[in-house]
């Protein structure tokens, strides 16, 4: 069923993978719950501009709710074994491979992402990650040390208990899991609070898991963020909040988190530049071709990425040469329907970020920025209710706006630097460090430009890469903290020291 | 010669301040930046968000003071914002969310005559009124 010659079939339409209730309730303590208030809001799809269900409105009631079950579940969860824990954490991983088709027709009618990358990134990408918290949960050892002959210090990691974690629109169901598999492989129980954007597919893949997880494990709860996300970021009896988003909120968030002195991780995004040295023009080859598909990386995920490489920054010596290749390259970009697997990108999230995307086109050409391709909205005839932005490329100076605000959009704005030194100094004068991408056949230059980059992931020869186990987050006002990796176990641990002494002799200072 | 504002607000977005003031009572903004709803304007209750030295107010709108960071102001300096509004739901602590509507700054290059002639900007917390 369901794959058509030209493409999957749309949701809630005969031999679709994808039939939506009409309404969704909280998935609290292992139970579907409707919110106490009886209220819902209707959830459009950014592909057509039409709602297709409606989730709950969630308020303080349901939060509160929510971190009681977390809490009543927390002891047995934390005291399961980790080889159970990570058995479960597996078979999550298996039910979304199972169901990828599904889990990804879902994500791009909520998020309007192409079903190109949700089946090949989205999707597999949210099942590793399970996989890769199974996997280093398992190879976990504390330390233990002999401080003299009677005396010994042993390390015990142990969970937090119960995390609040806020998601982002962006990648919904990835990003969800990016939080979730880590917190719930060190022992806690979670509440989630998905975006009002895209609340759907998590609740899904809350259907698919629920027999898996012990009640009040997971706990997702729906709602607008002045009253749901900020329930959660205050509640006292969260032992830590994790947030992605944007610098007020994170300032929000770490001001709530100071009045119960709770930790937070922060992933708050970027303006990531992305560096063409004169080396890659060398050789007309497959590397060349690389380099140029590099570039036009910023229309992934129409821009909508914290890593964006939404300014490009070319050698003088390369510029005419390499962007005439890049324009080229730009001009294929295909747009259409989200559901046909040739289409490369998709719609806006939603219609406030079209509108805003749309004022940046609007500063950038008052700014006097040139517009090389795009620069419009695009007009996508099969629905026209949609949001849609035609891949645009900007040439100007990094001190004109659209080069150091996150756009959030298929938008990338081009400079020029004669050299290394110049070349830094574009590179690091931006408020955000998340991530950048250089692109050189020069070995030194690869390590030692990348080393001077003050970004938290610097890709070299390539982007948009987010394997599991390479650590993701930010310098400067990106945020605090990492996500993937196993050292994102640490974040959702405490340390218990126990410090023993075999001696039986008394100290004798009383 | 009167002083050109670094902020405006729309018609529109006003008739929303006072719908959230009539629920919320004073209201603050507090401009954005970063991912996904960042380069926004955040609508709080006054005093909820806390400005800090590392804040600047821009001026107010609508009698709502407008802050933002300095760091970000550096950047921003040279334009004039226009507090709007626009439907479709937005993430963030913002106020109006729950109306499904969101507020969206535009924005325009000073010329060059206006730049000698701002509205000067003052510390956050020298601000704070």
């Amino acid at each position: 069923m369901s794959v058509t010659l030209s493409g999957y079939k749309k949701p809630n339409t005969e031999g679709s993978f994808v039939h939506y209730k009409s309404q969704y309730d909280n998935f609290i303590g292992g139970e579907w719950v409707a919110p106490a208030d009886g209220e819902y809001f209707d959830n459009p799809s950014p592909v057509d501009g039409k709602v297709f269900t409606r989730v709950p409105r969630s308020k303080k009631k349901d939060i509160d709710l929510a971190v009681q079950k977390a809490h009543e579940a927390k002891e047995k969860w934390g005291n399961t074994p980790v080889a159970k824990r990570s058995k479960i954490l597996l078979k999550m991983a298996e039910r979304i491979e199972q169901n990828r088709q599904m889990l990804a027709l879902s994500e791009t009618w909520d998020n309007g992402k192409p079903i190109r990358e949700s089946m090949a990134a989205d999707i597999p990408l949210a099942a590793d990650h399970f996989r890769y918290f199974a996997g280093v949960i398992r190879g976990e050892e504390s330390g233990v040390s002999e401080i003299d002959p009677n005396t010994v210090s042993m390390h015990i990691k142990e969970p937090i208990g119960v995390v609040g974690q806020i998601i982002p629109w962006n990648f919904p169901l990835l990003m969800a899991v990016w939080k979730m598999a880590p917190a719930l492989a060190a022992g806690n129980c979670v509440v989630l609070k998905p975006a009002e954007q895209t609340p759907v597919t998590v609740l899904l893949f809350a259907e698919l898991v629920q027999d898996l997880l012990p009640p009040g494990t997971l706990n997702i709860v729906n709602g607008f963020g002045p009253e749901a996300g900020q329930a959660l970021a205050t509640h006292p009896d969260i032992g830590k909040i994790a947030f992605t988003g944007e610098t007020t909120t994170g300032r929000l968030i770490m001001q709530f988190a100071s009045e119960n002195i709770k930790p937070v991780t922060l992933e708050l995004g970027g303006k990531s530049p992305n560096v063409f040295t004169e080396s890659v023009m060398a050789k007309d080859d497959s590397f060349l071709e690389k380099a140029v598909e590099g570039f036009t990386m910023f229309a992934l995920n129409q821009g909508e990425v914290c890593t964006c490489p939404s300014r490009a920054l070319i050698q003088e010596s390369i510029y005419d040469e390499f962007m005439e290749r890049a324009l080229k390259r730009v001009e294929k970009i295909r747009m259409g329907d989200p559901l046909d697997p040739q289409t490369m990108i998709g719609a806006q999230a939603s219609r406030d970020q079209y509108a805003k995307i749309m004022s940046y086109l609007d500063i950038g050409k008052q700014e006097k920025a040139k517009v090389l391709a795009g620069g419009e909205a695009y007009h996508n005839e099969q629905y026209p209710d949609g949001f849609y932005i035609q891949p645009t490329v900007f040439e100007g100076n990094n001190k004109m706006r659209i080069f150091q605000e996150e756009i959030f959009g298929p938008v990338v704005s081009v400079t020029r630097f004669k050299d290394e030194k110049e070349l830094l100094e574009i590179a690091n004068d931006t408020l955000y460090g998340l991530g950048a991408g250089l692109w050189t056949r020069d070995v030194h230059q690869a390590y030692s430009i990348a080393r001077k980059i003050e970004a938290g992931r610097v890709w070299v020869n390539c982007y948009h890469q987010y394997p599991a186990h390479a650590a993701f987050g930010g310098y400067k006002q990106s945020g605090i903290g990492r996500e993937t990796h196993k050292m994102m176990l640490d974040h959702y641990q405490q340390t218990k020291n126990l410090l023993i002494s075999y001696d039986q002799t008394p100290t004798g200072l009383f | 010669m009167e002083q050109v504002p670094r902020v405006l607000v729309t018609e529109k977005a006003k008739r929303v301040i006072d719908q959230l003031r009539d629920q919320h009572g004073e209201l603050m903004f507090h401009q954005s930046g970063g991912c996904c709803d960042g380069s926004s304007p955040m609508c709080f209750k006054k005093g909820q968000f806390r400005i800090g030295m590392s804040d600047v107010l821009l001026g107010e709108i609508h009698g709502c003071e407008f802050y933002m960071s300095s760091s970000q102001f550096q950047y921003w300096k040279h334009t004039q914002l226009t507090v709007d509004i626009t439907e479709g739901r937005g993430a963030s602590f913002s106020l109006e969310i729950p109306l499904g509507i969101r507020f969206l700054i535009r924005s325009r290059p000073f010329t060059q005559e206006e730049i000698g002639n701002l509205t000067p900007v003052m510390e956050g917390v020298q601000g704070m009124k």
